[in-house]
């Protein structure tokens, strides 16, 4: 029957639609209602068309917002300085060793995240070795790493790289070496031919690869937790204090939607600018 | 920044490989080749796959160096100069088309890298593509275009640099019959026009007959015969060459005398008097004789006696219009076609049926002797 033909693609819809519906359109208006409330834990909450949340919110917390979106940035440069040289390195150079090279990348992720935040916290920590042999040779302030910006965004780039290999690597690896040669056969040179046909060429892993990193990294506050002081306090840290230790739920809620719709924002732009003919493969950037 | 080898050399050769070797770990690819390419000439490396044509183009392209031996181009020895520094452009199977770039910009690639200026570079990309037939699509992706018009654009976009060699790996390869046909006259028109050195890589025989002033037959790494189409179909040098270009009816044999009045006995039955060339007594070699100079006949008719002959059964006969086509086996299980225009009616209904017992013979002129080689297909 035509009838049922035309009824499956909805019928497969169904149960993302669903998930997305419970999971997040839900959660998503409830968490908008609720940094529109006022009031306090004892009192409860009431619904009253509070924006000024937002403003009281944004003028507090403006310094993390601001370092949130440093700390990830920062993170997210160092991470495709390492990972672009790295996956290039797998790919071109690995031989047979690709497959247990890029295993390597992937197996820290068989610890639990946190877990090794802490262990580094512990790497990092005044008296040991490695902060003691950096001091004597001059490379911490005040002989110390921890609590320091350099840790947060050290522990950031630590924790998001593999998001940024896998993305790079896959680009990187379905790069048709014939190019490469045809670009070498038109009088490019090595690094010509690196500039005018890999790199374009590996963008879409390059897009993907900094949006993988930077999302979560700009949210995180498991790094700053853990291996900042409260001078590296990011915006991640500000929405969990204040709902688990302040409970002040609305400010939370305003928090949360404001960091969402700012790396929104910055995404938009990113992509207009950096990343639509990567990721439409189109012509809607000129070279 | 054009750095191509500027210097011109006192021969009239276009490419010139001397001696050339080249070892992947233990295994040779191209094994001590010798080759000189005629200036502006259309020349093709024909063989079967893994004869080593490719890995020959590549170290004149300079994507694989040599293990020993030289590559001249033009009279200067280009040893060690990476690929961006010859004076040659590749045109690939694949095409390898810039996917990021327009058509234009793929054919600008090159100029840009030499230096050209902006609107030098625009112009003569342009009148590139026109020739080609592909100005209109100028500003497509190649991804827009079907797959002959890339395999255009890739020949325009090599063929813009004006190079002094242009390099084509089996660049008809990925298209469909008529497609390839069309495109066999078109690059032949294309190479005439514009007067550059064609190295032409391709298994396909028809292609190369075709297309193609000089020949070069390649085989494990080793060139068996170079000489021009008709030479290459009529005097194949050796049996391999004869398999490879299609000939049929090659008999065993081996010489007993070499020279213009040779004798070569045949494993399937006498020694006959032809021509043997650059062979000597004891050689093994293959006796040739085309299907359509066979002459057919009953054993007891006497015809053709005096004549060179072998003995055969008839196997099957085949009426294709204008001939006929018989197929004869040689004791040794040697197969034979013999081809009998069809003249007029009586004579065609007296041809031998299956399983009748003739004598095949031939003029002593229309015998060729070949060195024996493998026959790998």
């Amino acid at each position: 029957m035509s009838g049922g033909r035309r009824a499956l693609p909805y019928l497969l819809l169904f149960p993302g639609l669903l998930w997305l519906v419970v999971f997040f359109v839900i959660p998503l208006v409830y968490m908008g209602e609720l940094s529109l409330r006022t009031g306090s834990l004892t009192e409860g909450f009431f619904f009253n068309w509070q924006f000024s949340n937002y403003s009281d919110v944004l003028s507090d917390y403006s310094q993390q917002f601001l370092r949130s979106f440093i700390y990830a940035g920062v993170a997210t440069l160092l991470a495709l300085l390492i990972a672009y040289p790295l996956s290039y390195a797998i790919s071109f150079r690995g031989g047979k060793y690709r497959n247990l090279l890029l295993f390597l990348v992937v197996a820290p992720f068989f610890t639990t995240y946190l877990i090794r935040t802490i262990a580094w916290q512990t790497i990092l920590t005044d008296q040991s070795p490695l902060v003691e042999f950096l001091a004597s040779i001059g490379l911490t302030s005040n002989g110390r790493i921890l609590d320091t910006p350099a840790s947060v965004i050290a522990g950031l780039t630590y924790n998001f790289l593999p998001f940024m290999i896998l993305p790079l690597y896959t680009s990187i690896d379905t790069l048709d070496r014939r190019l490469i040669e045809a670009a070498k056969d038109l009088y490019a040179s090595s690094k010509t031919a690196f500039l005018k046909v890999t790199l374009p060429l590996t963008a879409p892993g390059i897009v993907a690869g900094t949006l993988l990193t930077f999302i979560p990294a700009s949210g995180d506050y498991v790094n700053a937790y853990f291996l900042g002081g409260r001078n590296q306090a990011m915006i991640g840290n500000v929405i969990q204090s204040n709902y688990l230790v302040t409970s002040n739920y609305p400010a939370a809620a305003a928090l949360a939607f404001i960091l969402m719709l700012i790396i929104l924002l910055l995404v938009v732009i990113y992509i207009r600018f950096a990343g639509s003919e990567a990721l439409m493969g189109d012509e809607a950037s000129t070279t | 920044m054009a750095a191509k080898t500027e210097k011109p050399g006192g021969s009239s050769n276009s490419v010139h490989l001397r001696a050339v070797t080249k070892k992947f770990d233990e295994f040779v690819a191209v094994d001590d080749l010798s080759l000189e390419i005629p200036g502006g000439n259309f020349f093709t490396l024909l063989g079967p796959s893994g004869c080593g044509k490719t890995t020959t183009l590549r170290m004149i392209a300079g994507f694989e160096q040599p293990t020993t031996g030289e590559v001249l181009i033009e009279g200067s020895n280009v040893a060690g100069l990476p690929a961006h520094q010859r004076p040659t452009n590749t045109v690939f199977q694949s095409y390898a088309l810039f996917p990021h770039l327009t058509v234009l910009e793929n054919v600008e690639f090159g100029l840009k890298r030499s230096g050209v200026k902006k609107d030098e570079s625009r112009s003569r990309a342009t009148e590139e593509l026109e020739r080609v037939g592909l100005a209109s699509e100028s500003s497509k992706k190649p991804a827009q275009l079907s797959g002959g018009q890339q395999q255009r654009v890739a020949l325009a976009r090599a063929l813009v640099n004006r190079p002094k060699v242009l390099l084509l790996d089996e660049p008809l390869g990925a298209l469909d019959l008529k497609l390839r046909k069309g495109l066999q006259i078109e690059l032949k028109r294309i190479q005439q026009e514009v007067g550059i050195t064609f190295v032409y890589v391709t298994h396909d025989q028809e292609e190369a007959l075709t297309m193609s002033d000089q020949i070069a037959v390649m085989n494990v790494g080793r060139v068996e015969q170079v000489a021009d189409p008709e030479t290459v179909y009529d005097r194949p040098a050796t049996s391999f060459v004869a398999g490879f270009i299609g000939v049929s009816n090659l008999m065993p044999a081996q010489v007993v005398k070499a020279g213009d009045g040779g004798e070569v006995k045949l494993e399937a039955g006498p020694a006959v008097v032809g021509s043997v060339e650059g062979l000597a007594p004891g050689d093994s070699c293959h006796a040739i004789v085309r299907p359509e100079k066979l002459l057919i006949n009953d054993r007891a008719s006497g015809i053709g006696d005096g004549l060179p002959s072998v003995d055969g059964v008839v196997e099957s006969s085949l009426y294709l219009g204008t001939a006929t086509q018989i197929l004869v086996r040689l004791p040794g299980e040697v197969p034979m076609t013999v081809l009998v225009p069809n003249v007029n009616e009586r004579e065609r209904d007296a041809l031998p049926e299956a399983g009748a017992e003739v004598k095949l013979a031939w003029d002593p002129e229309n015998m060729h002797v070949v060195r024996d080689t493998t026959i790998v297909k």
